[in-house]
């Protein structure tokens, strides 16, 4: 074992490289294959696909001809899963453009202050009552599931641990998470018909549809959340002499409490632009309604969306887009928030 | 304090983890438990301040008593025995979203307790003195718990469990993820937290059990899937020397198995 033969190939360290920047040469080579395929006349999509193949076969095969067997395979599915994230992301900047392309040039001060009462033929109106619904029957909806939520998640992970009744709550929490949204939205419309009366579509009765889908989210979320937090600070606290319910508020809670907020405002972001269950559960409203408890339908802004859409006029179709993007907006702020609370309220470890 | 054990078996479920332990633990002294893992040691320890039973289906069998008072009376809160019984864990456990400060006022801050500004700073001054960290975080004590060294961090649970005043302190394995330095630094902290405290250390290390202990328990299991027991409870310079047991010689020498 003394004299290892270095100049033997197998033990030799270093192999032939392509050279620097080859993927950008193969790059440069699909594009023009692309561009040959588009005068060609094979399309756009056609062009594309063919300029992703070349590149995702040509990089690949060049390196197993230069370098080596491995090397091509991690080229080969480095180019794969770069592939996969553009298909995933296209879509969705696709998206964004479009909203913001065709919501803008709706964006008014009259769109945002104005509802729809009395607009007739040319007259123009806006979303106010639309956005002003869809703030209170959300924040109704929140108040009802963040509660209820967090609670039930402290006691499936305090309290609960693995007993019958844990379990069951578990079982109902899944089958709620799968409850399609009009379900929801019919339940609601079907127990203010019982408590109220005939037909009764409210504000307050779309709140309730949408904490029904609400609560399932924030009772998990919290729950991944609260299992975060090790058992070692309950026990450090315990050995404290602190009691459990207090250990449960004062330590566990703020540990968790940056998670459980991104959690409850992704779950509101999630039922925000819910349009089914609030057609049904508190119908619609060309008019301003701020009062949840009245018996009187209560615009939001997906239901605005939904009926600017079916007027299937110019200006419908239009005031669809500013709608769109108008709750597009109140998402991304809502995102923004998350993000920021969760980051101001992350345990600090820094030295 | 002193503690009393009496016959203590200790389940976890159906399984039997500890069976007849009874010993006799001298207030004021420092005790270590001794023997191989698995053997029960830390779950005997937990059962000090009925932390064990914070863990679903387990129980203790027989009697315990610390000052007299049996610990699992039936009228007896178990948050009342952790305030007299504290504990050091394995792991540093510094609370994430405190400061050091925090960290160790937490035995008041998490049960509310309302105290005045100076009277709070001199609890936190004499606690860190007490676990020897003064020095070394007085200039940062708004700085988080979490980015003290680890040793600094287990000495700053030491000082969390000193702070709120308890008559025993329970230590599990303490050194166990430190440093020759901060094992030594706290090695001296129990020496001298032993003229106020009755402490209760379990550690793999012999050296440091004759180096800090007045009396040696050893632990050992009969056999794979049998529960733990007590081998031999006495001094430690008697365990160390001239062992009752020729089992617990075997174990200290080295000679095990
Ligand atoms: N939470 C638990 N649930 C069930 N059994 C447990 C639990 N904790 C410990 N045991 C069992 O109890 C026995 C004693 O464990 P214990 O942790 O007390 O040993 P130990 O002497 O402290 O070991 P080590 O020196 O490795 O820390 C072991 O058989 C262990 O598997
Ligand atoms: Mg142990």
């Amino acid at each position: 074992m003394s004299n290892i033969d270095l100049s033997n190939e197998e033990t030799t360290l270093s192999h032939a490289t392509l050279p620097r920047g080859a993927q950008w040469l193969v790059g440069v080579a699909a594009i023009a294959l692309g561009g040959l395929a588009l005068v060609l006349g094979m399309g756009i999509v056609g062009a594309v696909v063919i300029g992703v193949l070349a590149f995702l076969i040509g990089y690949p095969l060049w390196a197993l001809l230069v370098e080596n067997r491995r090397s091509a395979t991690d080229k080969l599915i480095t180019g794969l899963v770069w592939t996969a994230f553009g298909i995933a992301v296209i879509p969705l900047i696709w998206l964004v453009y479009m909203v913001v392309a065709r919501g803008a040039s709706v964006i008014s001060p009259e769109f945002l202050t104005y509802s729809m009462r009395s607009v007739t033929g040319d007259e123009q109106g806006g979303l106010y009552h639309a956005l002003m619904g869809t703030l209170i029957v959300t924040g109704i909806a929140a108040l009802i599931s963040i509660p209820i939520g967090i609670m039930t998640a402290i006691y499936l992970i305090e309290y609960g641990k693995g007993n019958r009744l844990a379990k069951a709550i578990t079982f109902l929490v899944d089958v709620m998470t799968g409850i399609p949204s009009i379900v929801a939205g019919l339940f609601a419309f079907a127990l203010f018909t019982l408590l109220v009366g005939p037909g009764t579509r409210f504000g307050f009765g779309g709140g309730v549809a949408l904490s029904l889908l609400m609560i399932p989210t924030v009772v998990r979320s919290t729950e991944e959340m609260l299992k975060l937090v090790p058992d070692d600070l309950r026990e450090a606290a315990y050995a404290l002499g602190v009691p459990k319910w207090r250990t449960i508020t004062r330590m566990v809670l703020p540990t968790a409490i940056g998670g459980i907020v991104t959690g409850v405002v992704l779950a509101i972001s999630r039922v925000i632009g819910e349009t089914a269950p609030l057609l049904v559960a508190s119908g619609f409203n060309p008019n301003m309604n701020s009062n949840a408890f009245d018996d009187s339908p209560m615009m939001t802004v997906p239901v605005f969306i939904f009926t600017q859409l079916s007027e299937a006029t110019a200006k419908g179709v239009s005031y669809a887009w500013g709608g769109a993007l108008v709750l597009f907006v109140l998402v991304m702020v809502l995102n923004l928030i998350a993000r920021i609370v969760g980051t101001i309220f992350a345990p600090k470890t820094g030295r | 304090m002193s503690i009393q054990v009496k016959d203590a078996s200790i389940f976890y479920g159906d399984f039997k983890a500890v069976e007849d332990v009874s010993m006799s633990i001298k207030p004021k002294s420092v005790t270590a438990f001794i023997g191989p893992s698995g053997c029960g040691k830390s779950t005997f320890l937990r059962t000090l301040n009925r932390m064990h039973e914070v863990i679903p289906g387990a129980y203790v069998e027989g009697k315990i008593q610390i000052a007299g008072q049996d610990i699992y009376g039936p009228n007896v809160d178990p948050v009342a025995v952790r305030r007299k019984v504290g504990m050091v864990f394995q792991r540093p456990n510094p609370f994430p979203t405190m400061s050091i400060y925090d960290n160790v006022l937490a035995g008041n801050k998490l049960n509310s307790k309302r105290i005045k500004k100076s009277e709070a700073d001199s609890i936190v001054e004499k606690a860190l003195r007490g676990a020897n960290l003064w020095n070394e975080v007085k200039d940062r004590l708004g700085k988080p718990g979490m980015g003290l060294s680890g040793g600094q961090q287990q000495r700053l649970c030491i000082a969390r469990a000193i702070a709120v005043q308890p008559e025993v302190l329970l230590m599990d394995e303490p050194c166990s993820a430190l440093d020759p330095i901060s094992t030594a630094a706290i090695e001296d902290l129990i020496h001298e937290l032993k003229s106020d405290y009755t402490i209760v250390i379990v550690t793999h290390n012999m050296q440091q059990a004759a180096r800090v202990s007045d009396d040696t328990g050893f632990f050992n299991l009969k056999a794979a899937g049998q529960p733990g027991h007590l081998v031999e409870f006495n001094p430690t310079k008697q365990m160390f020397t001239k062992p009752d047991n020729p089992d617990t010689e075997a174990y200290i020498s080295g000679r095990f198995g």
